[in-house]
């Protein structure tokens, strides 16, 4: 009587798929769904992110070389391999990238908005820098909505079978009474609900929040540029914040306490929390997931600096 | 830890339950109805090990949404209560007298009576043992009914009587719900606890067909039996049932010195004075001023001017006899810094004045007594009085006068 958790279902796949002794399944290449930049591309819109970070996203996934067939293929049984989550992955990802370019230690986002909020005022041609600020009223705003719904429907869930169960003869009018007095109240007390909403057609689209450019409120930021938080250095557009703050210096070890990181809320920005609620809430997993997730790509990114010197914050000029 | 944030039925439910209470505390009787039907399918769980179980949480919230709700009637808060009777056994007796309260808060007094007498006929095994105090208010409300009834028939004759008709059937009707009420209600007052409506009803019966001796022994029982809890009203019945029979002063005097104890502010303080200060012994009358001086110690009373004509005459004997100014001065005593704010304030003088030109000279003669006749209340309304031209202000203001040094003796 309980949903079951994320991981549960992932490693009774796992198992399954080495019980059955499945062969290596087929690749996973660039114009896969499954593949990071696909999946990249498709969370971006979903959190109303600018497409320009698409390009950040690919970057990422190419220098810790988890864009390859064979990293992201599953090969059932063969326990070496690290098993791969696609979505999570492709959320985390997401997540280094906005470190990247916004830090996101509940200061310099908001100064790198406010930056870009007064470029935008001389900004006449194209379309308007990106400002975070304006990001997260919007997303928040939908985020909470979106929760609440979720929230409810979670509380209204049934979880009865059509047939009731009995385990003795005996027993069986007792719990068929009692199926009848169940369904007698749900009608009487149905009737006093109010007005019946008539039940909306599941939307056949995996996007839980969307987003249109044809909107006019300005709510829909994937048109938006970056260059408002950018700067140009020997002629490449860089990020113009030099600095980086590792969730971990030390990743756990796995076979120890079942996970590579641990996620409490006290250590790390409330931004960072955001980002994680968001893309916890659009994959409908706990945030620690993604927080492992991300701890491992940036020890593989940063993963040199960690060799030659155990420093908390690396500087990072790309 | 994953197992924390899983889904399960319990969470599901509680969660639930507590969107249905955050609609029941905002009034949105529909919304929460739309929530009870999700958490109705709880019934078909097991939940023995829970302090509340689900059956009785959803026939307290059913019945307050069937209550509220624009759309419900008593029909179906009816077909709503007999369900719940069928859902737990333990609580039957519970839902009978509730359903029976409801009936009755609706006037179906006929149905209210059908469904008591139903649930006093009710055997389960040992739980009839273990409802036992249910079953006892079961008796004891329809022992109630019977006396409504009784007391109806009981109109119905005197009418008749008047007429010069004689009813027979009625007449016998009568005595047979006394007798139902009676028994039921005897034993519902043997058990410690607040029955002042049943013992009220008890003693009219008794009071009807003349069994005094039976009346104040229950009146008694019921007032000094130290099992029972401490109860102003037990007193009161007690004080006036004595009244009612001419009872002889000492014994209405003793019932009204515990209700004095327990409510220094009780309406009954001013006829409790009235006897005392009549009274030829010292000991009553010093009572008298304690219990006068005691009672206007409450804001209630401020403008009571049945009290202060109560006080002042206390005070104006005391003067005038010059014995016993002492009574005055401890009374006074722990009065002084806070009476004068309290009671004999300009701004009431003026208010009392105006509103009510006897309180403000029962006032003003107290006022002029304790505080001499310089003092702001005194002053005041002696001066409208006199300017009024009413001739019981010149006579006050020349009592007063009179006797002006007695606030110095008094306050020490």
């Amino acid at each position: 009587q309980s949903w079951p958790v994320y991981e549960e279902v992932y490693n009774k796949m796992l198992e399954l798929a080495a019980f059955l002794d499945l062969p290596r399944f087929p690749d996973i290449t660039e114009s896969c769904f499954l593949h990071p930049d696909m999946l990249c591309m498709k969370y971006l819109m979903e959190a109303n992110l600018p497409d320009e970070l698409h390009n950040w996203t690919c970057r990422v996934v190419k220098k810790i070389s988890v864009g390859e067939a064979d990293f992201l293929t599953l090969v059932p049984g063969n326990k070496s391999t690290r098993k791969v989550k696609y979505d999570v992955l492709a959320a985390a990802v997401i997540v280094v990238v906005l470190k990247l370019l916004f830090l996101l230690d509940d200061h310099y986002e908001w100064l790198l908005s406010d930056f870009a909020e007064e470029r935008n005022k001389n900004n006449k041609e194209g379309g308007p820098y990106f400002e975070f600020k304006k990001w997260y009223k919007v997303i928040k705003c939908s985020l909470d909505v979106e929760q609440n719904k979720l929230d409810e429907e979670r509380a209204k869930y049934l979880w009865r079978c059509e047939k009731p169960l009995f385990y003795s003869a005996d027993k069986k009018s007792k719990v068929l009474k009692r199926r009848q007095m169940v369904v007698n109240l749900q009608n009487q007390f149905g009737k006093l609900s109010g007005s019946v909403q008539p039940a909306e057609k599941p939307n056949p689209s995996s996007f839980q929040l969307s987003w249109s450019e044809e909107n006019t409120d300005g709510s829909c930021f994937h048109g938006h540029s970056l260059k408002g938080i950018l700067q140009e250095k020997c002629g490449l557009l860089t990020a113009m914040n030099p600095d980086y703050w590792l969730c971990t210096v030390k990743l756990c070890t796995e076979k120890l306490c079942g996970h590579l990181a641990h996620y409490r809320e006290v250590d790390f920005p409330e931004s960072y929390h955001f980002v994680l609620r968001l893309f916890s809430f659009l994959l409908r997993i706990q945030p620690s997931y993604i927080h492992d997730e991300v701890c491992v790509i940036e020890h593989k990114l940063f993963n040199k600096k960690l060799c030659k010197k155990p420093k908390y914050n690396t500087g990072l000029r790309k | 830890s994953s197992s924390e944030h899983k889904l399960n039925f319990k969470k599901s439910k509680e969660a639930c339950l507590s969107y249905i209470q955050d609609a029941m505390l905002q009034k949105q009787w529909k919304r929460a109805a739309e929530f009870l039907t999700f958490y109705i399918e709880s019934l078909e769980k097991d939940f023995s090990r829970e302090y509340v179980n689900p059956s009785e949480m959803i026939w307290r919230i059913g019945s307050e949404i069937l209550c509220h709700h624009s759309h419900s009637s008593m029909k179906e808060f009816n077909s709503f209560t007999e369900q719940m009777k069928t859902l737990g056994v333990k609580r039957y007796l519970k839902v009978c007298l509730e359903h029976a309260f409801h009936l009755l808060c609706n006037g179906q007094i006929d149905e209210a009576y059908q469904n008591l007498s139903m649930a006093e006929s009710w055997r389960f095994g040992e739980q009839t043992a273990i409802q036992d105090k249910e079953m006892k208010l079961v008796q004891a409300y329809r022992g109630l009914l019977d006396y409504y009834s009784w007391s109806k028939q009981k109109n119905i004759l005197l009418e008749h009587g008047l007429d010069g008709f004689e009813d027979l059937s009625v007449e016998q009707e009568m005595h047979s719900c006394f007798r139902k009420a009676a028994v039921n209600l005897k034993e519902i007052i043997k058990v410690p606890g607040v029955w002042d409506f049943f013992v009220k009803c008890y003693v009219d019966l008794l009071e009807f067909y003349g069994d005094h001796n039976e009346a104040r022994q229950v009146l008694n029982e019921y007032a000094y039996n130290s099992k029972f809890p401490a109860n102003p009203n037990a007193h009161v019945y007690l004080y006036q049932f004595l009244k009612r029979h001419g009872e002889s002063k000492k014994s209405l005097i003793s019932a009204l010195k515990i209700l004095h104890d327990i409510v220094p502010s009780h309406e009954l303080m001013i006829d409790f004075n009235t006897m005392l200060q009549k009274s030829k012994k010292r000991k009553k009358r010093r009572l008298g001023l304690e219990v006068i001086f005691a009672a206007l110690d409450y804001a209630g009373w401020k403008e009571n001017v049945k009290a202060w004509s109560c006080l002042a005459r206390q005070v104006k004997q005391i003067v005038i006899s010059d014995k016993h100014l002492d009574w005055i001065k401890q009374e006074w005593n722990s009065r002084k810094d806070w009476w004068p704010a309290f009671h004999f304030s300009r701004y009431l003088a003026k208010r009392n004045w105006q509103e009510n030109k006897s309180l403000s000279y029962e006032k003003a003669l107290v006022a002029g007594i304790l505080l001499g006749k310089d003092c702001k209340y005194f002053k005041y309304v002696s001066h409208q009085g006199c300017k009024a031209q009413v001739k019981r202000f010149r006579i006050l203001k020349k009592f007063v006068n009179k006797h002006n040094l007695v606030y110095v003796r008094i306050s020490g």
